[in-house]
């Protein structure tokens, strides 16, 4: 039988903001354990939340950059359950009212083709804190810095058919938010988790199959492999008879597979209900508006001024602004070089090689754009040619510094000087008579075939630094003179 | 010196008749030859209160203090206090000393009153008798087999024995003035929002709402003064100015206009309880006050729609009382739900599990339409009717409890027949709307409680009224009989 994945995600974004979303504590990354949890934070008796403006302001910003209709009062709800590092023993998040409602983004498919995945509602929420298992002999540390930190959830339509679509339309979320500014899309931090819904019935049924939650999966790579691990799961189990169990699991990535971590029969009932400590949230037209104004470039508009203003290809434009790292990386390469046409080339062909070999994203490349963009300088001034480029390229991805320094310190500057030149062409000729005779003897057609082996020579003489071009002109004038 | 009230003190002080420091030693002491007898304090702090006093006479020294500074006072056990434990009369905060202090703390702190220590409750505010509390009952100073009332029992029985010349109060259902009626005191629950919630140990968010506790009006309205205010910290705190309620005291009352709810004064209301409402009344005519009647109609549903509104936000705002971070913690847990369910089952009494668990039922799948959602609508019903009311009145009249105060341990099996008794002071709290309980005479030589209920943020209106009745009959003066005043 033809089977059918069916899939759904739930995207936690960590928002930006400098404090918390209901305390005036840091956000920031890494800090030692507790060291950002205030009484607030740490649910001390009579503590009481405070609403962070700037995270509605975001996600507002979200809301409105997928379309979506703006929830003008939203309301906090307490979500319960009791966990160590849930400090009130409920999360202050949103359940009737979300502060943005349905919208819709496209995703580019394989085929070139696009397609509309809706997005349900987005929430504001915040975080827990973190359970730290090891280090604790018998017992359990809890790290409170992230707890408070403000969360969007985005909740996509059951839309999505295949783990690439899954991940093509996480990527676009995270172009979005990374473009907005409002998240720092750093998956490794776990700045963007995601839950992963997924069923699968057979082809042309128009029910859907039962469904599991993978919980928490935090890459790109790791959400393909697991809505995969997990579509084939459900599809062995259904081949053999079986019934799918609704429950959420565990993407363990060390074996590439799923496991059940909690049936829904051991599900909470959250009880949620609205908050009493703070007043829903009212927000006018004028604010909308004044957010909409403020929007940065979205990447359908980045697209089509990279293709506009660059010249450059539709698949070229697409994929330099598939990113607000990308097209930041790809716009400051390409106004160092001068020549942005190259700049795509260089970005799109020698620096992507290397980061997919490395599993590097963009942020993490070692090559600063600036970097990138003076050695593209170099060749275009020909200061060094194409061919040499590509060494200082692999010097530079190892950390051997600006191009000018590579190009001076390992003597690759290439030789313009028509005098040192002749005198190599010279050697060679002396070195090669039989070849000089053949090419001498032989006629107009033949000898553009013959010049190849006194260029290569001459070239591999001077190490690759002699001007091609000028090696040519000596090379014609010596041998035919 | 101890029989003063804050308003003479405060004179004396300014007049130089004695120090802060005196005063304070006064109470100290009073409160070591007395309180044995009554247990409303659970922390004395001495040693703080005589730095306190010490202070406030340097600053009186200085030429800066303020009405109340150098004056004593006491705070309710869950107002949180800076390096002065805060127990709420629960095991589960049996030693917990807050870093912090509530805002309502620091305000008084910074007007320069002096705290002596932390009065006894009822456990988390979740009682009428004070008997809920882990520190033990309350004994009421009028007649010591009688319970003071609760919540704010504690601050009740200290200020009537004059044990401190006036506390700090919570008000969820009545916690205010229910105690103050049972102890012969003034006691005024403030509008929703017009004093901070911020450091209050919460037991029903939408709910709760600090006071002032005193023996007159005139002091109440010296303590609000200090408490009430927008506080950036609590987004249900009001941001609107705070008038002079001392200024407004001695307005006249011609013309008032005073509502008698026909549902408050049914045939079940005991027959010296309504006589004594109606000599009150007819000193309030004198004073220039016509009197009407008035509907409330959804009266009777205020006290189930409190009880599942109050223990559902109680049930999640309990929660952080789990063994975790600080407080209680049982003793030697295997795993994460034996220290969950063991610090909770021995932290927490009997009462406040019941309620926890009447919250949690109540917001439970499958049942938060048929409760929650449905006592919310209620509590919209209430809060029109006395909308409705106060359209054609300035202030609804009643008794603040139905009787006396009744005997300790009498009504502690039958926790329903408590809850009802509370018909008069609930619906104000579910309409969030500010009301004042003042002594209105004896009933069998216990003291009885008048409820005025005023129109949002009339506090300075309720202070007035209450002065003026004052002005006029002396209940308010009488001293208890239950210990040496």
């Amino acid at each position: 039988m033809e089977w059918e994945a069916v899939i759904g995600l739930e995207i936690h974004t960590q928002l930006s903001t400098k404090s918390k979303i209901f305390s005036g504590s840091s956000t920031a990354f890494g800090a030692e354990p507790n060291t950002q949890a205030c009484a607030v934070d740490l649910a001390m008796p009579g503590m009481l939340p405070v609403l962070n403006e700037e995270a509605v302001r975001m996600a507002v910003m979200f809301g409105l950059a997928i379309e979506a209709e703006i929830g003008k009062r939203s309301v906090f709800d307490r979500k319960n359950y009791f966990y160590p590092d849930l400090p009130k023993g409920y999360q202050t998040s949103q359940f009737e009212f979300p502060i943005v409602g349905r919208g819709h983004v496209e995703i580019q498919l394989e085929d070139g083709t696009n397609k509309q995945i809706g997005v349900t509602r987005a929430h504001l929420e915040e975080d827990a804190g973190k359970s730290l298992h090891e280090d604790f002999h018998g017992m359990t540390g809890i790290d409170l810095n992230r707890a408070g930190t403000p969360l969007l959830e985005i909740v996509s339509e059951p839309d999505m058919r295949s783990a690439k679509e899954a991940v093509a339309y996480l990527r676009k979320i995270h172009s979005i938010v990374t473009y907005l500014g409002i998240c720092d899309g750093n998956m490794a931090e776990g700045s963007m988790r995601c839950d992963c819904n997924v069923s699968v019935r057979p082809k042309g049924q128009k029910e859907f199959g039962t469904r599991t939650e993978i919980k928490n999966v935090n890459s790109f790579r790791f959400v393909e492999r697991a809505i995969n691990s997990e579509i084939q799961r459900q599809i062995e189990i259904l081949e053999d008879g079986g019934r799918v169990i609704q429950e959420t699991r565990l993407y363990d990535a060390d074996k590439n597979e799923t496991r059940s971590m909690r049936s829904k029969e051991f599900a909470n009932d959250y009880r949620y209900f609205p908050c009493p400590d703070l007043l829903p949230v009212v927000i006018g037209d004028d604010y909308i508006e004044a957010i909409r104004q403020s929007l940065p470039e979205l990447p359908e508009q980045k697209r089509q001024r990279f293709s506009e203003q660059y010249g450059l290809s539709d698949y070229d434009a697409s994929v330099l602004s598939a990113s607000r790292a990308m097209a930041d990386y790809f716009e400051r390469v390409a106004e160092v070089a001068g020549d942005a046409k190259l700049a795509a080339n260089w970005v799109m062909v020698e620096l992507s090689r290397l980061l997919n070999q490395n599993n590097l994203e963009i942020e993490q490349s070692p090559i600063p754009a600036e970097h990138l963009g003076q050695l593209i300088q170099r060749i275009r001034d020909n200061t060094i040619s194409g061919k040499i480029a590509k060494q200082v390229f692999e010097d530079m991805w190892n950390g051997e510094g600006s191009p000018d320094h590579i190009i001076e310190t390992k003597g690759l500057k290439q030789v313009t000087d028509t005098g040192a030149i002749e005198a190599v062409v010279d050697e060679i000729i002396a070195k090669n008579p039989a070849q000089v005779e053949q090419y001498r003897a032989a006629d107009e057609d033949r000898r553009k075939k013959l010049i190849g082996f006194f260029v290569g020579q001459t070239m591999k003489a001077s190490q690759g630094k002699a001007n091609p071009q000028q090696v040519n002109e000596v090379l014609k004038k010596k041998l035919e003179g | 010196m101890h029989t003063k009230t804050a308003a003479e003190i405060s004179q004396d002080l300014q007049a130089g008749k004695y120090t802060s420091v005196e005063i304070t030693q006064v109470f100290l002491q009073r409160i070591k030859q007395i309180d044995s007898s009554l247990n409303s304090y659970i922390t004395v702090s001495e040693e703080q209160a005589l730095e306190q006093a010490k202070a406030a006479d340097a600053r009186r020294a200085a030429g800066n203090a303020g009405p109340l500074t150098g004056v004593p006072f006491a705070h309710k056990d869950i107002f949180c206090t800076d390096g002065i434990r805060t127990t709420c009369a629960s095991r589960m905060l049996e030693n917990f000393v807050p870093p912090y202090n509530s805002t309502v703390a620091q305000k008084l702190l910074d007007a320069g009153a002096v705290c002596l220590g932390k009065t006894n409750m009822d456990e988390f505010a979740m009682g009428s008798s004070n008997e809920t509390s882990y520190f033990g009952a309350v004994k009421n100073p009028w007649e010591l087999s009688r319970v003071s009332g609760g919540s704010s029992g504690g601050s009740a029985a200290a200020v009537a024995a004059r044990l401190t010349p006036f506390a700090t109060g919570t008000d969820t259902g009545g916690s205010i003035r229910q105690p103050a009626a049972f102890c012969g005191l003034t006691g005024l629950k403030p509008t929703y929002g017009r004093v901070s919630r911020l450091g209050v140990v919460a037991f029903a968010s939408s709910l709760d709402q600090a006071g002032p506790m005193a023996r007159t009006a005139e002091d109440a309205a010296l303590m609000l003064q200090a408490m009430a205010g927008f506080d950036p910290k609590d987004s249900t705190c009001a941001e609107r100015d705070v008038p002079d309620y001392l200024a407004a005291l001695n307005q006249p009352l011609d013309g008032l206009r005073i509502g008698l709810p026909k549902e408050y004064f049914g045939a079940d209301l005991d027959p010296a309880m309504a006589d004594l409402i109606q000599a009150a009344i007819k000193e309030l005519e004198a004073l220039g006050a016509q009197v009407q009647e008035i509907s409330l109609p959804n009266t009777a549903l205020s006290v189930p729609a409190y009880y599942v509104i109050a223990p559902a936000e109680a049930s999640a705002n309990l929660s952080r009382f789990d063994g975790v971070r600080y407080g209680y913690r049982c003793e030697n847990p295997t795993n994460l739900d034996d220290l969950y369910m063991r610090t909770r089952a021995e932290g927490f009494g009997d009462e406040v599990k019941r309620r926890i668990l009447i919250g949690t039922y109540a917001l439970s799948a499958g049942y938060y339409d048929a409760y929650y959602r449905k006592a919310q609508q209620i509590r919209r019903l209430i809060r029109d009717d006395f909308v409705k009311a106060l359209e054609s009145v300035d202030v609804i009249l009643s008794p603040t409890t139905p009787g006396t105060a009744f005997n300790l341990n009498a009504m502690s099996a039958d926790p329903v027949s408590m809850y009802l008794a509370d018909l008069f002071t609930i619906p104000v709290n579910l309409a969030g709307l500010p009301a004042i309980s003042m002594p209105a005479g004896l009933i069998d030589g216990l003291p009885a409680g008048l409820q005025l209920v005023g129109n949002y943020f009339e506090e300075a209106r309720l202070l007035n009224i209450a002065h003026q009745f004052q002005q006029r009959t002396q209940w308010h003066t009488l001293a208890p009989q239950g210990v040496p005043v």
